[in-house]
């Protein structure tokens, strides 16, 4: 690996202008932190450290979670399912993002668009698409018992939430994953192979821990993110997990009840936890290369069989993945869909009745989540640098306070919202919260963490020598920062903002408590209003699928944007 | 019933002119109602008043109470819009409503036995359903089912794995039902039955709109729902069918004027608009279905439609005490979701050994294993807390925080999960016992 250069070098050398403006971004990231994400959560997770009826602080709201058997059950529960879905996702990822970037491979840009597909679930519907195919009496199981007489609990228990989590979050671990492969320097896998290392063992020892960061960073999301998800166990009717236990008493026995936001506590010091762990693994070691400009891993030419032997195994993965999609497009199109392998008959009536209203919910999805997105992207990127090339004190807290998001509940955080700015008037008495762009927070300081954890893995790729290169050439940092260190990050920083900007697309928790008026609404409330009555179930699936469409146009302009860039820097291909 | 009509039309006649102020501008109504019922009602009131314009905002019941909750100090917010009555409680309690003295006369108090208004004029029911069940035929055909027609029918080992129910502390009208079960049948004999049905569960959903949307996609055979979900589930084509059952629950369907009405003018139109004729048969719109609080408006109704003024059914429901209700309304949630929502595995299992072992005692029997299967019903059926205790002052300042020091909350739950669980464990191991005497 490459000469190890701490930070301390760059910034032993970094002018006071540069640790003062160090300072002021530290500070302004804090403050956003704090204004959008601490202060609303805390006007609302205090009560946890509160006596209920006197409002006095205690700790025995912690002594009763610690002794009540439902919570410590739904504790492991949780742990076991998230440690067993990293374990599957990988599964599911690691021969995609192989495959698409270690070979020549005809339609790669097509599999790594598919494969980020199933990130958007759109809410409600993406659950009945999925029972109608998988469920106790889904298609696959429907076919099983009259053919076989046999069942498959795909929906079951832990199992069940273990089956629908791997296929909705693969995506972090292949995208972040990707990313990384492509930044790896192809120099590297050259050197081993002249020392006479090839196939398999090359992946093993050289091309995969190279990637660590990018895994590291995928893998801890998907723990983190189903050990906070409430929306899958619920689906598969399973209770005792934490993050449906926090939510079920935050919304049904109400905001005075300390219990909840104890267990919210407890959701958040675990994943924060985590994800401090994740950069444990990946600090002990040097993942920078220094050559630029091989433009990556050589893709290798596969032979006739393995060939015909990778796209059978890539169609069965992306076929398996995207079948909550294809049911949800069979739903939109479908006139009854009951106790049957297929929908009774097709029309599309669902999309006339949606298409008056869809414009709006669209224009305002894409401005949320675009700029969303942006947001994210500008404040992760910033902390990542902060973190890895500063020494500026307190960084560290930085990463947990904007990693803490994902896991403080949306319903929570829209409550928050509401309570943090509902009072701060405008000019005009108009109130804070009542405008649009407090939804755009809502979402971006939900989605920061993905932002946040794909900046990370890019930087860490990046080795320090090309900046201190650049400086000694006479650039200033900031100039070395601008033309070597974000260029360099590119992918990873896109990877981000499809991340972000798809699960935005989607997101609805904290959105319900936050939309003001209906031309305010995005999409995901669209499908909320339809999914009340039994005859909106296909309008609200005809949305589902805009949705996903729209979301799949963005990204696929952001993937094809990766690969320009990669073309740019000297890639053949 | 002519009478009752004319007095209506009366009403509306005398009622259009009295208001004070002509309401314009825009009405904001939060609710938790569907596009399929809020759309006909906005294009008919929008008509009905040229100038008004109806800005609904869908929100489900409990985030539309914690919305006009966190801005009340600038209201924006003119009316509520909701089945459930304990959220139109929650919010009365607080403050947040405005009393209003409705203009139209002639509306019955009662349908059933359940009064349609807040007696101190809070919020006003616009529409009741009563509550049944509704199961998939294609489902039922698959998996030969028989037809229910009453609550315990839901209790046979037939329907062991095909029942739904939404969870009582996660939606009012569910609450309702257990609550008049647990008057009518009294606390003990009440929650036997309603465990028993429980044992069969297949699901118990964290919303009301789940238990249809289930039976609807054939994942579950029979839901326990209010009828207009059903209805509206025919009138979208869905393959099935709905019964009420000899003793129903009626509940109401709100609309209350929010306290500090930005455009109270218009507030106060849409109330008595949604209580006029016009308003009252908008409910008869297959996509809505609902029963009109209005006697006349039936006269206008399909021929199958149900009428609660003269179907026997819902005169039956015993009468409901609102103030009991309210005193254990925590207790019996958390009842229910301690020992049969959480606790659902220990229960089914029980319930399985005892639906074997009565099977295996149908074809021979043994006075011994009949016995411990008694045992095993009784050990099920058994609550943690005696129907005083649940209203006692202990148990509720548990729930609402009592100054003086009490149990905790979590306390109390972890001990009646606790007691369920042994008991379901007892009764299994009875009911194995059973078994095999009977073998």
């Amino acid at each position: 690996m490459s000469a190890v250069v701490g930070p301390e070098k760059i910034s032993a050398r970094g002018s006071a202008g540069l640790r003062a403006g160090e300072a002021a971004l530290g500070l302004s990231i804090a403050a956003f932190l704090l204004v959008f994400v601490m202060w609303p959560a805390a006007s609302v997770v205090y009560v946890a450290f509160t006596e209920k009826g006197t409002g006095a602080f205690t700790l025995v709201n912690f002594h009763d979670f610690a002794r009540t058997d439902l919570f410590v059950r739904s504790l492991w529960n949780s742990l076991y399912v998230g440690a067993m879905t990293v374990l599957w996702a990988c599964v599911i990822a690691l021969p995609l993002a192989v495959l698409t970037t270690r070979f020549e491979f005809r339609g790669a840009l097509l599999i790594q668009t598919l494969g980020f597909v199933p990130l958007i679930m759109p809410p409600f519907v993406g659950a009945v698409a999925l029972q109608m195919l998988f469920g106790r009496n889904g298609t696959i199981n429907l076919l099983l018992s009259d053919w076989l007489d046999v069942k498959i609990p795909f929906m079951e228990g832990l199992n069940g939430v273990i089956f629908v989590e791997s296929l909705h979050y693969f995506p972090f671990i292949l995208i972040n994953l990707s990313a990384s492969l492509r930044n790896i320097d192809r120099s590297m896998e050259e050197a081993a192979q002249n020392l006479g290392s090839s196939g398999f063992r090359l992946l093993r020892r050289i091309v995969l821990p190279l990637a660590m960061p990018g895994f590291a960073a995928g893998a801890s999301l998907v723990f983190v993110k189903v050990f906070d998800d409430l929306a899958t166990p619920l689906l598969l009717n399973v209770k005792d997990m934490l993050a449906p236990q926090a939510y079920l008493r935050v919304t049904s026995i109400g905001v005075a009840d300390p219990m909840g936001y104890v267990i919210a506590v407890v959701l958040v010091a675990l994943s924060v936890g985590c994800m401090a762990l994740a950069a444990l693994v990946t600090r002990g070691a040097d993942f920078a290369t220094a050559q630029r400009g091989g433009g990556g891993l050589a893709r290798r030419k596969m032979r006739r069989l393995e060939t015909v032997m990778a796209y059978a195994l890539v169609t069965f993965i992306l076929l398996l993945v995207l079948s909550p999609h294809i049911g949800l497009l069979l739903l939109s199109f479908a006139t009854i869909w009951s106790f049957s392998p297929l929908p009774d008959a097709y029309t599309t009536a669902h999309y006339a009745r949606v298409f008056s209203q869809s414009a709006l919910y669209v224009k305002n999805t894409i401005l949320y989540a675009s700029l969303g997105g942006l947001i994210d992207i500008v404040v992760g990127t910033a902390i990542a640098w902060l973190v890895l090339r500063t020494k500026l004190p307190f960084r560290h807290w930085l990463d947990r306070g904007a990693t803490a998001a994902l896991a403080i509940p949306g319903v929570v955080l829209g409550i928050g919202y509401l309570r943090a700015f509902y009072d701060v008037r405008l000019p005009g008495g108009v109130p804070l919260a009542t405008l649009w762009i407090m939804i755009v927070l809502a979402v971006a300081v939900r989605r920061l963490p993905y932002a946040l954890r794909a900046s990370y893995a890019a930087l860490q790729q990046i080795s320090t020598s090309l900046e201190e290169a650049a400086e000694n050439l006479g650039a200033t940092p900031g100039r070395a920062l601008r033309r070597i260190v974000l260029p360099l990050m590119t992918g990873g920083i896109l990877a981000g903002f499809v991340t972000s900007f798809a699960t935005a697309a989607v997101e609805l928790s904290a959105t319900l408590l936050l939309v003001q008026s209906n031309s305010d609404a995005p999409l995901a409330y669209g499908i909320y209003v339809f999914m009340q009555s039994p005859a909106g179930r296909g309008a609200g699936a005809a949305l589902g699928v805009i949705a996903v469409v729209i979301v799949c146009a963005c990204a696929l302009g952001a993937q094809f944007a990766i690969e320009r860039s990669q073309t740019v820097k000297g890639d053949p291909h | 019933m002519l009478r009752l009509a004319i007095a209506a039309a009366l009403a509306l006649a005398c009622g259009a002119p009295a208001f004070a102020q002509a309401p314009a501008g825009k009405v904001t109504i939060v609710t938790s109602f569907a596009k399929d019922v809020t759309d006909p009602y906005k294009k008919a009131f929008e008509k009905a008043f040229p100038g008004v314009s109806l800005e609904v905002q869908n929100r489900n019941t409990n985030a539309a109470v914690k919305f006009i909750e966190e801005t009340r100090s600038a209201n924006a917010t003119d009316l509520m819009w909701a089945s459930a009555p304990d959220a139109f409680e929650v919010l009365k309690a607080k403050g947040l409503l405005m009393k209003y003295q409705l203009k139209i006369t002639g509306l019955p108090e009662k349908v059933g036995s359940y009064p349609i208004n807040d007696p101190t004029g809070a919020y006003f029911g616009f529409a009741a359903s009563g509550y049944g069940m509704m199961w998939n035929e294609r489902y039922a055909r698959a998996n030969k089912l028989p037809e229910p027609k009453e609550w315990s029918d839901l209790a046979q080992p037939v329907f062991f794995d095909h029942v739904a129910i939404a969870a009582p502390s996660r939606s009012g009208t569910t609450h309702l039902t257990i609550e008049t079960i647990l008057q009518g049948e009294g606390w003990d004999k009440g929650w036997r039955a309603i465990k028993e049905i429980g044992g069969n569960l297949r699901q118990v959903t964290d919303r009301s709109f789940d238990v249809p949307e289930q039976v609807n996609s054939g994942q579950v055979g029979v839901g326990i729902v209010i009828d207009f979900f059903a209805f509206s589930s025919q009138a979208a084509g869905f393959p099935v069918k709905f019964v009420y059952p000899s003793v129903t629950t009626i509940v109401p369907a709100n609309i209350g004027i929010v306290a500090n009405p930005p455009n109270r003018a218009g507030a106060e139109a849409f109330v008595e608009f949604l209580l006029s004729p016009t308003g009252q048969e908008v409910l008869l719109e297959p996509s809505i279905r609902r029963l009109p609080v209005n006697p006349a408006t039936y006269a206008k109704a399909p021929a199958d439609y149900p009428n609660p003024f003269k179907d026997a059914r819902f005169a039956k429901m015993i009468s409901f005490s609102a103030e009991k209700s309210e005193t254990r309304n925590d207790a019996v949630d958390t009842l229910f979701d301690q020992t049969i929502t959480f606790q659902l595995a220990g229960l089914k299992a029980a319930t399985k050994a005892i639906h074997e072992a009565t099977a295996a005692l149908a074809k021979k029997d043994n006075a011994q294993a009949r016995a411990l299967l008694a045992e095993a019903r009784d050990a099920i059926a058994a609550t943690p807390v005696t129907e005083a205790q649940a209203a006692s002052a202990e148990v509720r300042g548990a729930f609402t925080g009592a100054k003086e020091k009490t149990a905790r909350q979590a306390e109390l739950e972890q001990r009646w999960a606790g007691f369920a669980k042994q008991q379901y464990a007892t009764a299994l191991s009875k009911a194995e016992a059973a078994l095999k005497l009977a073998r």
